[in-house]
């Protein structure tokens, strides 16, 4: 287990965002989330990653108690997510965005770069390698000068996935990854999902709406609703859940037929 | 190797200017006047670039740039006037003890100031400004010398042509080396989004410290050396004013850009002079107008500053290819 969470709550102002959630990532596995909007799928993104702080329950990774830890912190024990609103530095180039991400494992001082030394010279070729590679995986490598803001949505969000990666993470939180894409794009994203989990060891928590990718490639589902978990288990056995119908289709219309 | 490479070419330009700044200042080619406000140009241009590190680049939007400018002023003047007679040597010490001044002054009010953001960090250090020149008025109760509303005096002159140029050079020379590290990046990564440079990893806190601290500390260096070239301190020389015409200069050049910055610290100094000269003497008040009609103009027509997104190529990062 590298990620349990537990008993998770989180109010903003009366409505309760979280009421106790509760669930746990294996080392090397591949979860899905999913509930309707609203159900508090980000918020648990949020907590998690240390920019909201919870009301109670834990958090914690490989028996490391995370919350009230600030976020950089916990990225830097491995955690790193993207946003379902794409965050990325609008105003920079494709590569710098990678290379700002390589901060945290930069190997010169800030001394070494006000003089430039040799070593500066030297790890900052190595940030560059490492950029390149990122973006050779993600195919931009071609586009590093363009500023982030310009790419198309789809290079976006696949350079928001490049520089999650370039932290070095062990857990990669993706939220709705799918968002706007096409049903050929969805396929592709579900390759590249498979591809960068084995390449990089990752264990991997995503949001999402579209069901065709979460029923694709998750081994297990855990859905959400107002802020609760009401269902966890394989795709199979969430597929027929009549509480996970409900939800979807709202109260009553399961119970009809 | 290497560096020692980059020193030659870094330093070389510079020896060349400050010599010839000598030679200019000594043979007394230029009217002495034109080569004081040409120091006081390049004075004004590293407290510029130290504004343009804070809020350009870091994206700490600070009203309070003069009073660090003062605590290096005064910082440095004392210590001259206390030890140093006419020694370069003092005189050197002098003006690192007034950029250590304004960096102390700048993080323990970065403890407190920086957890707040943009908008709060902007009326916490305009109150700190105006706390500041209060306390510049009223300093003659605890440390005479430095004269307090009655101004200081009695400072050594030893600022020159030289000396100007190397500091402005040398400042340069650092931010452009701090902006394009990886250090540098991540204090543009705060900037551009703040909850995205935390999550990747950035401390937020002790980066923002860390530009507003250096930013300050450059204020402290311009300070210490304005100090030495008018002889003369008077506290409302560090008022609330002077702050909003440094952020003036930095968002004509463009913000975030140290071409920008520099071209736009001399533009503004020798425009405010030069009008001094062509406008009638009942007129001389209107450049007061003239400069904030300029920056809406500018506003207008070219909201990315002067230079938008250029820089000189000695200011460029190379390892962008």
């Amino acid at each position: 287990m590298i990620l349990e969470v537990a008993g998770l709550s989180k109010n903003f102002g009366g409505i309760k965002a979280l009421a106790g959630v509760d669930f746990h990532l294996d080392e090397g596995e591949l979860i899905g989330m999913i509930g309707p909007n609203g159900s508090g799928k980000t918020t648990v993104f949020n907590v998690i990653t240390g920019i909201y702080r919870p009301a109670g329950g834990s958090v914690t990774m490989d028996g490391t108690p995370l919350v009230g830890l600030s976020p950089h912190a916990i990225n830097r024990l491995g955690i790193v997510r993207t946003f379902q609103n794409i965050r990325l530095f609008r105003n920079l180039s494709v590569m710098d965005n990678v290379r700002i991400a390589c901060h945290s494992h930069v190997r010169y001082g800030p001394l070494s770069a006000l003089c430039r030394s040799g070593g500066f010279y030297q790890a900052e070729g190595e940030i560059w390698e490492k950029a390149m590679h990122l973006l050779s995986i993600v195919s931009l490598q071609d586009r590093r000068k363009e500023l982030a803001k310009n790419l198309p949505y789809g290079d976006q969000r696949k350079l928001e996935i490049a520089r999650a990666l370039a932290t070095e993470p062990r857990i990669l939180l993706l939220d709705e990854p799918a968002a706007g894409m096409n049903p050929f794009e969805v396929g592709r994203l579900m390759e590249f999902i498979r591809e960068i989990r084995e390449r990089f060891r990752l264990s991997i928590l995503l949001i999402e709406h579209q069901m065709r990718l979460v029923m694709g490639i998750c081994e297990r589902i855990v859905v959400m609703d107002f802020g609760q978990v009401i269902a966890r288990g394989a795709p199979e056995e969430i597929r027929n859940n009549p509480r996970v119908i409900e939800a979807y289709l709202g109260e009553g219309s399961g119970g009809e037929g | 190797m290497r560096t020692a490479i980059n020193l030659f070419k870094a330093f070389g330009p510079l020896c060349l200017a400050a010599g010839l700044g000598y030679l200019a200042e000594s043979g007394e080619m230029i009217n002495p006047y034109w080569i004081q406000i040409f120091q006081l140009a390049c004075i004004i241009a590293i407290s510029s670039l130290g504004l343009n590190l804070i809020y350009g680049f870091t994206g700490l939007f600070s009203l309070g740039h003069a009073a660090f400018y003062g605590v290096g002023a005064y910082t440095a003047a004392l210590v001259m006037k206390s030890y140093g007679g006419e020694s370069q040597y003092v005189f050197l010490a002098a003006l690192l003890a007034g950029c250590a001044g304004a960096a102390i002054v700048a993080y323990l009010i970065g403890v407190p100031t920086l957890r707040l953001t943009s908008d709060y960090l902007g009326i916490a250090t305009l109150g700190f400004g105006i706390i500041m020149k209060v306390l510049f008025d009223n300093i003659d109760s605890f440390i005479p010398q430095l004269g307090g509303a009655r101004g200081m005096t009695g400072i050594a002159k030893m600022t020159t042509v030289p000396w100007a140029v190397v500091f402005l050079g040398i400042s340069l020379i650092l931010v452009r080396n701090l902006i394009h590290s990886s250090y540098g990046r991540a204090l543009v990564s705060i900037r551009e989004d703040e909850i995205a440079a935390g999550t990747m990893g950035i401390d937020i806190f002790r980066c923002k410290m860390a530009g507003f601290v250096a930013g300050c500390a450059l204020a402290g260096l311009s300070g210490g050396l304005y100090a030495h070239l008018y002889a003369f301190l008077h506290p409302s020389n560090f008022d609330f004013f002077k702050s909003v015409d440094v952020l003036m200069i930095v968002v004509l050049g463009g913000i975030g850009n140290m071409s920008g910055t520099l071209v736009a610290s001399f533009g503004w100094i020798f425009l405010l002079e030069g009008l001094r000269v062509v406008l009638p003497p009942e007129y001389i008040e209107f450049r007061w107008v003239l400069i904030p009609v300029l920056l809406i103009v500018t506003m207008l027509v070219r909201p990315e500053g002067l230079f938008g997104f250029r820089e000189f190529p000695f200011l460029s990062g190379r390892d962008d290819e």
